[in-house]
């Protein structure tokens, strides 16, 4: 399949991309009191983000997500509590040369407007003192991993870019100095839901090569289950309901708060993180003319080939042969199995 | 502004290679200030060329008095402008910094003040309390000129946008290489804009400068009009008008050279 190639072609591309991977984050007891505010922004916030780890922050806006996640490069100071990266101690260090070190990207992303697409890259690179031939070539493969063709648009100015193409360069910039951790406050928000899905694909792709330790803000809960290793569902003044991993939080919410975020549908999430290969499949019906599902799609995918036939089982493939079929009963099942206490499926 | 994609011919339009954005810089329109310019002086020169002058007017209408005057004018606007840029610029970026909102106004307040008071009562008043001559009209100038620049340099980096200077905070920028590298070049096109205008107002009130004995093309004028000769006071005024016109004209020029590329 094209599609699988392009994805193998990109992971290549990345594989250079990154010598260093994430370092761990530890927040212990941070609050945020804005002077003159009675009520703390963030209050007594606790948090051990492991090694690698895309860990996203959900909540409703002004709940104080975004405030959190901008003490740990400092952004915002805290007024208390201590925030460690690797164990150091992040409000002891020089908070410039801790930036530098941090890969930042904003929803509006905050292209510098008078500089081109090579030099906004460059900007940490040149901070940091780095030669004039390393940076250029480390332009060019950046704008290679985030698919844009280093010939055509190095000279460009942002304003020559669209929207997606612009937060593409926000992640390369980011990026630009390998930094083992990035910080991303709502960076797809402000594009549509067809480029905000392709850059999420992207990303996702991007992070299994890289293996940086990531904070993910946003307000979207699907995102969230869609990129997230873990997620932490946040209420007023940044407070933590629930911190798991998506399937865990949609199975299992903590409270009603965590249930009143997932919304409607909670299975049919579910369903999207689970692969068919989980399910029990049957023998295959080896019918021809009719649908059939990829083996590596998700159980969703499945439930939606399987209501459009509207046929009681349709046939699994790989790599253009039917390893089995999979019917509605057995989605069930698979799902049923999520909840602690019932047998696993396939046991 | 963001731009985004919506459509697919949108998307496939946004794909096609577009050469990277060149300032057109001579077109034919860039000349048309300068020509009218050369058609006003033109004929100025042959309506006087076409009259009989008497003594009087002979002594003022002759291409050494004026390129003298001319030469008077343009050395106060420019000195006064460039003044103007030396000071309120460096006074514009500290207050624009100032985390004080006292000093902004009381730093706007004056700067009003200077721009308020009427031009011939700054330059009677200094000339009064000081002396006449060169120095004290260029005073009166840099002070009745400083508002413009002191305000633009503010605005300009008053208005850039949060989301890049946070950007620029968010990758370690030093808050001076924020300033250097972000802010002001983002400003360039504001503060220009402000010394233009500075530039313009100073070819004009330069003619004031004939009051307190500092020369400059409003000696024409004035003569002209106490003397009451007509020909003298009309290519006073002229001339003044032409050079106000040259002056915005080169400034136009310079601030599209200068304007980083990308706004």
């Amino acid at each position: 399949m094209s599609d699988s190639t392009a994805t193998r072609a990109a992971n290549g591309a990345v594989s250079a991309v990154s010598t260093r991977s994430g370092v761990g984050i530890t927040l212990d007891s941070v609050s945020k009191i804005y002077p003159g505010q009675q009520a703390p922004a963030v209050e007594d916030f606790s948090m051990s983000v492991r090694p690698g780890e895309l860990v996203m922050f959900v909540g409703p806006s002004g709940c104080g997500k975004t405030t959190t996640m901008k003490m740990i490069n400092r952004i915002i100071e805290p007024s208390s509590g201590s925030i460690a990266i690797d164990g150091r101690d992040v409000l002891s260090l020089d908070p410039n040369e801790l930036r530098r070190h941090i890969g930042y990207v904003i929803q509006q992303i905050g292209l510098f407007p008078h500089m081109t697409i090579a030099e906004n890259i460059a900007v940490v690179p040149r901070l940091l003192g780095w030669s004039k031939q390393k940076t250029a070539d480390r332009i060019d493969e950046l704008l290679t991993t985030v698919q844009l063709d280093p010939g055509t648009f190095a000279a460009r100015y942002p304003k020559q870019l669209s929207g997606g193409q612009q937060q593409r360069v926000g992640v390369a910039r980011a990026l630009a100095a390998d930094p083992p951790v990035m910080l991303m406050d709502e960076p797809f928000g402000a594009t549509d839901p067809i480029t905000r899905e392709k850059l999420q694909a992207e990303f996702l792709r991007l992070q299994e090569s890289i293996g940086k330790t990531i904070i993910f803000v946003t307000h979207d809960f699907d995102e969230a289950i869609r990129l997230g290793d873990r997620i932490a569902v946040l209420s007023d003044r940044s407070q933590i309901e629930q911190f798991d991993t998506p399937a865990s939080i949609l199975s299992n919410p903590a409270n009603d708060y965590v249930s009143s975020f997932i919304g409607q549908g909670a299975a049919l999430k579910r369903l999207a993180l689970i692969p068919i290969t989980d399910a029990r499949l049957k023998a295959a019906t080896g019918a021809s003319g009719v649908p059939t599902v990829v083996a590596d799609a998700s159980l969703r995918d499945a439930l939606d080939a399987l209501v459009l036939a509207g046929l009681p089982a349709i046939d699994v493939v790989d790599g253009g042969r039917a390893v089995g079929s999979i019917t509605i009963d057995a989605i069930s099942e698979a799902l049923g199995a999520e909840v602690p206490g019932m047998p696993p499926a396939g046991a | 502004m963001m731009t985004v994609v919506t459509t697919e011919t949108e998307l496939l339009s946004t794909k096609a290679p577009v050469p990277p954005a060149k300032h057109r810089i001579f077109t034919l329109r860039r000349f048309t200030t300068p020509i009218v310019v050369a058609v006003i002086l033109g004929l100025l020169l042959w309506w006087v060329s076409s009259l009989q002058l008497d003594s009087i007017e002979q002594r003022t209408l002759n291409w050494q008095y004026i390129a003298r005057r001319t030469g008077e004018h343009l050395s106060l606007t420019v000195v006064a402008s460039a003044l103007v840029a030396v000071l309120a610029i460096p006074l514009g970026v500290i207050t624009a910094k100032s985390p004080s909102k006292v000093f902004r106004a009381v730093v706007l307040a004056l700067a009003n003040i200077g721009q308020a008071t009427p031009a011939v009562g700054v330059v009677i008043l200094l000339a009064i309390l000081w002396q006449t001559g060169y120095t004290t009209a260029l005073v009166a100038l840099v002070i009745y000129a400083f508002l413009p620049v002191l305000r633009n340099t503010m605005i300009g980096i008053d208005q850039v946008d949060a989301n890049v200077r946070e950007s620029a905070r968010g990758m370690g920028m030093t808050p001076m290489q924020v300033l250097t590298r972000i802010e002001l070049p983002l400003a360039v096109p504001v503060i220009l804009a402000g010394l233009r205008t500075a530039l313009v107002f100073c070819v004009g009130v330069a003619t004031i400068a004939t009051f307190i004995n500092a020369g400059g093309l409003g000696d024409m004028i004035v003569n002209g009009l106490k003397l009451q000769r007509y020909p003298v006071l009309v290519v006073g005024a002229v001339l003044v008008a032409c050079i106000a016109l040259l002056i915005d004209w080169v400034a136009g020029f310079i601030e599209d050279i200068v304007t980083p590329r990308g706004l």
